[in-house]
Parts: structure tokens; C-alpha cells; sequence
């Protein structure tokens, strides 16, 4: 009985110890939250946080406003905005018409503030060189019909490149997220026949394959399976240093992903936009000579109509000064920044935002 | 319990003076009985909660939300059959590796050991149900798959033959409703052990003495005088385990494939009810796929709730067989 009575303290004691430190997160969290000290609350997606928080802390030493982020998600992002309970959201795929129909506040704006991109890696044990593949072997791989490495199409594709006669394990992310959606906008545009079949979204019904919690979990089940191929983002792949496919892109090019391919992309996609966009836009298979096909905005999301004026001026405030300061951080963390000449168009919707008077 | 109660509060009315102790009593009793209707109201409100989220989900989606295996959010089917297929298999996968060696380290440690081994293996043992499961998930990706893919799937499958069965089939890729099973074994294996050793150690000596006594063999005094005796605990403590297995969500989320599919192969990806809702919780917008993963969230609260009832109804039934 005593042993029992110990392990039974001991599970306790564990438990405790957990519940204490969650409560004391989110103590400080919301203490953080509801001091005088903090002057925005914004929430949202996860992918841009590591730019984001560095943004914040410049910002509050530049200009003193202090802005605390929770990176709860993309669609934690749009509910608490639609809520009203934070000052701005953050996601990784624009609003539907529907879920902007529910928001309580009004019209929403969307403000593109760095891009970023899916890449393709694998792991071909004796591949001599890196992989090129298209959107057509690239939805038929991940559809299934593509099973072996030294398929015809992919072979095709790669002369010069000895691809072994293994099968092909993919592996896609498990939780809904930004980077499925973009490379499901991908395939779907790419590929009219995926579009019908599986289509796209932040999860989607995989026809093959495993599938793995976040871009470290796809990347390590990648890495120690001979044969796996996946997706993950750029900014993860360069960090760290997995072989990446080049993809072909609308101009026929095959393009290797990189940071400054990615802001081709946009600047591609900017020359088609209409003047009054309101920039919910995909840039997937963007025209232009070097644009890398698989890449997205990511966008913060605010209300058009600020109740709260000193509030609202806060954001716009920092808005401003994202798009020409922040920038110029983007790259050295892997995030592809705006065109410079897309920014100065965002800045005009950004004045767009009314404050109350 | 109530004895020892009784029997304090005796000493107390001896010793203290009787007004006193009545008021005592009587704060006492209403704080104890605060305390034992917060737990029950605390699960009715769980309840009620997660079944009125989920709500719009069950009414227009009826009973497919748990008979269709079409999971495809962009098209709207929440079809969550592939999930409650893998909770279960996977948990029983668990309990038939798990309970022959929890019941027989309780076996051990209760009826061979030498005294002073019992306390440091019964601590290790009790050690593996303090592991965090992240732990579990992590040791699971970076140890337990790499092995079960070079290894034991190739040896299962190709060297002992198995592979003629289909539980036993396909590809091995390591991330398996097979591995999901395995380190749901070792993280109910001490819950079943634990259990399992106090009530081996609580079967009464004259017990043991009366089978030596006709003659058994240790072996058959353990089967026919202490296994009977300690049934319904032991049978308890499997349950219990159950229910650790049924609601373990991030280490099978790190190991089971998360696809949603039905397949007999044991090596084949899965997907569990839990690991479907801690994936898709965080990003889901449109409100009838946030109401059908709560509508998955109060099936797996049905189908713990059953299984702690029909634990009930076991241990119960077996200890009124032995008082007959």
C-alpha cells in the first residue's frame, strides 16, 4: 500500500507541477495583456511569429508601443478577430467572404506583409543531383499515381539525375495549416484534375501517405525514411539545410527556391492586379521569367472602421512602419519581402483604415 | 475508510470537548461535502459543454459523424469512423502487450523477489507514468520507429511469415498504427502493473500458507489461491490502463501516421480520435468543422465513460462470483 500511496503522490506531484506552470502562463499572459504597459494585442498565425516578434521588439524600442502576439494559429487569429477581442489578426490564407460576413466589426482589411513559400524535399538515397519536378509530377506523386522513383515522369524530368527503383513514401503535415494551404492553392491551379479530386485547404483528405504534426515533424519523418518525399516551408528548409526540388514554373523555368525567387513571384502577380484589389490574393503559379510557383502573402487583418482612435492610430502607426522598415528584417530570417513598389501600394490601403472620432 | 474516520473522530470526542467537536464535525462534513459534488458537477458541466458544441454537428450530420470514413474537411464530409477504429484498435493493441507483462512484473515483484529488489523495479515502474508523453512521442520517433522499420516489421512480416496474415502486411515505414500501440503499451504498463502488485501484495498470507499447506506448488498456489483472490483488482487495474490508452493523445499523434483510413495491417498509418483533434483544433474556422470535432471530442468522452462503466460491471460481477 505504501508503494502505491507513493506513486500515486508522485503522479500528483507531476501533475501539479504541470498545472502550475500552465497557470502560471497564462497568469503572465493575461497579465501582460491587461497591464497598462501593453498597447496592442494582436493574434494569429504561427508561420511569420519568428519576423513578427522580432518586429514587435524593434518597434517598441523605436517608437515605444508595446504589442504582445500570441501565435495561436491562423484560425484562432481570424476568430479572435471576428470576436473583437484583439486589435489585429494574423493569418496565412485570406478570409472567406463568409467567415468576413461573421466578423463583428465590420469590414476587414487584409495587409500583405511578407511572403512566404512551400518547398519540396526528399530524401533519394544515391540521387547525384537535385531533384526538378513539375506541378503535374508533383499532384501525381502526391495523389498517388506516381509510386516509384524512376517513374518515366519524373525520370523525364531529370535527365543526368540516377533515380533507384524504390517506392515513394509521402508525407504531408497532419494539422491544419498555412503551408497545406498553399501548396494544395498550388496543385490546384497547377493541376486542374487535383482540384476536382482532392482540392485545397488547411487539411485536406491525403489520398497516400503519413502524415506528420508541423514542418519539423515532416521533415524528420523525411529525413529518416529512405524513399520520403514532403513539403515545408522555405524558412525551415534553409535553416535547416534540406534538399530542396526545383519546380518548374508557368514560364517553363525551373526555378530553385529561394528568397528573392519568392518575391518574384509577387512582383509577377503584381502586374496582373487590378487597382482596387483588395489583395485576398493567391500568387501560386505567378507569371515571370524567376518566380518560384508555391508562394503566398501572409497578411495581418484589421478592422476598416477603428472604434478605439488611439488604438486604431496605434496600428496604423505600426503598420507603416512594418512595411518600410520591417522589410528590410525579412530576409535575414528567411521571409521574402514585399516588391518595394507592392509596398507603397499596401500603404495606400493601409490609409484606407477610418479611425473613430 | 469510514472506520478510520469513526475511529478519530472517537479519540477526538475523548479528548476534546463535545461542543467543539460538533461544530468541527459539522464544518468538516460540509467542506468534505463540497468537495465531493464539485468532481460530479464538474463533469456534467464538461459534458454539457462539449455536447452543446457539438451539437450542430450531430443534427446535421447524424450518426456518420461515427459511421462514415470520409474525413475531407474542403468538401465538408467530418466521416470520423478511420479515428474511432484507431482509438480502439490501438488501445487494444496496447492492453495485449501491455497486461501479460504488467501482471507478471506484479507476479514477480509480489511473490518472487527478493525484498530488497521490490522497492527499486516497483519505483521504476511506477517511474514510466511520471514520463511527460511528448517524451514517450519523442523516444518513439527517434528510436522506436527507426526500429520497427529496419527491423522488427521486416522480421515480422518476411521471417516469421506473418505477412500471409493481413494484420501483418504492406510497406514499413516505421509511423504505424503498430507503433502507436506499442508505446501505448509502455506508457499503461504501469498503471496495470501498479495495481495489480498492491493487490497481489494485499491477497492475505493464510491464503498462501492454506495452498502450500494441500501441497501446491508455488506456481499452482499462485494460480488457484492468489490470481482468484486478487482478480477484481487486477482486472481493475486493466481498465484503468484502458483509459489511459483510450485518451493518450500526443505521443500517438507523433507516431500513428495521422491518416485517416482503415486498415487491417497493423503496419499501415492510422489515426486516433484524440490526435485528430488536437491536429485540426487549432486551425479550424468554419464553424461545422469546429462542431464536428467537438461531435468527435463527446464520442470519445462516450466511449470513456463506457469503458469506466464496464470496468465497474467487471470487477463488480468478479467479487460477487467469489463472495458466493
Amino acid at each position: 500500500m505504501r508503494a502505491l500511496k507513493a506513486a500515486a503522490l508522485m503522479l500528483l506531484a507531476v501533475a501539479c507541477a504541470k498545472e502550475s506552470a500552465n497557470n502560471s502562463q497564462t497568469a503572465s499572459s493575461t497579465a501582460s495583456t491587461t497591464s497598462g504597459s501593453v498597447d496592442l494585442t494582436g493574434a494569429g498565425a504561427t508561420f511569420p511569429y519568428p519576423l513578427y516578434s522580432r518586429w514587435f521588439s524593434e518597434y517598441a524600442r523605436e517608437a515605444g508601443v508595446k504589442i504582445n502576439y500570441q501565435s495561436i494559429g491562423s484560425g484562432g487569429g481570424i476568430r479572435q478577430l471576428s470576436e473583437g477581442t484583439v486589435d489585429f489578426g494574423a493569418s496565412d490564407s485570406p478570409m472567406s467572404d463568409d467567415e468576413m460576413a461573421k466578423a463583428k466589426g465590420g469590414p476587414i482589411i487584409h495587409i500583405p506583409t511578407v511572403l512566404g513559400a512551400v518547398v519540396i524535399t526528399y530524401n533519394i538515397p544515391g540521387a547525384s543531383a537535385p531533384l526538378t519536378l513539375t506541378g503535374k509530377a508533383i499532384a501525381d506523386i502526391f495523389s498517388g499515381k506516381i509510386t516509384k522513383w524512376n517513374d518515366a515522369r519524373i525520370t523525364s524530368l531529370n535527365p543526368g539525375v540516377t533515380l533507384p527503383a524504390t517506392d515513394i513514401l509521402v508525407v504531408h503535415r497532419s494539422d491544419g495549416s498555412g503551408t497545406t494551404y498553399i501548396f494544395t492553392d498550388y496543385l490546384s491551379r497547377a493541376v486542374p484534375a487535383w482540384n476536382s479530386t482532392v482540392g485545397k485547404g488547411k487539411e485536406v483528405k491525403w489520398p497516400v501517405g503519413l502524415g506528420a504534426k508541423g514542418n519539423e515533424a515532416v521533415a524528420g519523418q523525411v529525413k529518416q525514411t529512405p524513399g520520403a518525399i514532403g513539403y515545408v516551408e522555405l524558412a525551415y528548409a534553409k535553416q535547416n539545410n534540406l534538399p530542396t526540388a526545383a519546380i518548374q514554373n508557368k514560364a517553363g523555368k525551373a526555378i530553385v527556391p529561394s528568397v528573392s525567387a519568392v518575391t518574384a513571384a509577387a512582383a509577377g502577380a503584381a502586374k496582373t492586379l487590378p487597382a482596387n484589389t483588395d489583395y485576398r490574393i493567391s500568387i501560386v503559379d505567378a507569371p515571370g521569367a524567376d518566380s518560384y510557383p508555391i508562394s503566398s502573402f501572409t497578411w495581418i487583418l484589421v478592422y476598416q472602421n477603428q472604434g478605439d482612435a488611439v488604438k486604431g492610430k496605434k496600428v496604423v502607426d505600426f503598420l507603416n512602419w512594418a512595411l518600410t522598415k520591417g522589410e528590410a528584417d525579412a530576409a535575414a530570417l528567411d521571409y521574402a519581402p514585399l516588391p518595394s513598389e507592392m509596398a507603397s501600394k499596401v500603404k495606400e490601403k493601409i490609409a484606407a483604415v477610418r479611425l473613430a472620432q | 475508510m469510514t472506520s478510520i474516520t469513526a475511529r478519530w473522530l472517537e479519540r477526538d470526542r475523548r479528548t476534546l470537548r463535545v461542543n467543539i467537536a460538533s461544530v468541527g464535525d459539522r464544518v468538516y462534513g460540509i467542506v468534505t461535502t463540497i468537495c465531493a459534488l464539485v468532481i460530479p458537477a464538474l463533469v456534467v458541466a464538461i459534458a454539457v459543454a462539449i455536447f452543446a458544441a457539438a451539437w450542430p454537428a450531430i443534427a446535421r450530420l447524424g450518426l456518420s459523424i461515427v459511421t462514415s470514413s470520409d474525413w475531407d474537411v474542403p468538401g465538408g464530409h467530418f466521416g470520423a469512423a478511420p479515428a474511432l477504429y484507431g482509438t480502439l484498435v490501438s488501445s487494444v493493441v496496447a492492453l495485449i502487450i501491455a497486461t501479460p507483462l504488467a501482471i507478471g512484473v506484479a507476479i514477480f515483484l509480489s511473490e518472487f523477489s527478493p525484498t530488497w529488489l521490490r522497492q527499486p523495479v516497483g519505483f521504476l515502474v511506477d517511474l514510466l507514468a511520471a514520463i511527460p508523453s511528448v517524451v514517450y512521442g519523442l523516444w518513439g520517433i527517434f528510436v522506436l520507429t527507426p526500429l520497427l522499420r529496419e527491423h522488427v516489421m521486416p522480421f515480422l512480416r518476411d521471417t516469421l511469415h506473418l505477412g500471409a496474415t493481413p494484420f501483418f502486411t504492406g510497406p514499413a515505414y516505421g509511423p504505424s498504427m503498430l507503433a502507436a500501440g506499442l508505446i501505448l503499451a509502455i506508457m499503461a504498463l504501469p498503471y496495470i502493473s501498479a495495481v495489480s502488485r498492491e493487490v497481489l501484495l494485499a491477497v492475505p498470507r493464510s491464503q498462501r500458507e492454506a495452498a502450500l499447506a494441500l501441497a501446491a506448488t508455488r506456481w499452482e498456489m499462485i494460480r488457484d489461491a492468489v490470481i482468484p483472490y486478487a482478480r477484481s483488482g487486477i482486472i481493475g487495474g486493466i481498465m484503468l490502463g484502458l483509459g489511459r490508452a483510450l485518451g493518450e493523445t500526443m505521443a500517438v499523434m507523433m507516431l500513428i501516421g495521422n491518416s485517416p483510413k482503415i486498415s487491417a495491417s497493423l503496419f499501415a498509418p492510422g489515426y486516433t480520435m484524440a490526435s485528430l483533434i488536437a491536429n485540426e483544433f487549432s486551425e479550424a474556422t468554419n464553424d461545422l468543422h469546429l462542431s464536428a470535432l467537438m461531435a468527435v471530442g463527446a464520442a470519445l468522452f462516450l466511449i470513456t465513460l463506457i469503458v469506466n462503466a464496464v470496468a465497474r460491471w467487471l470487477v463488480w460481477s468478479v467479487s460477487r462470483d467469489r463472495a458466493k
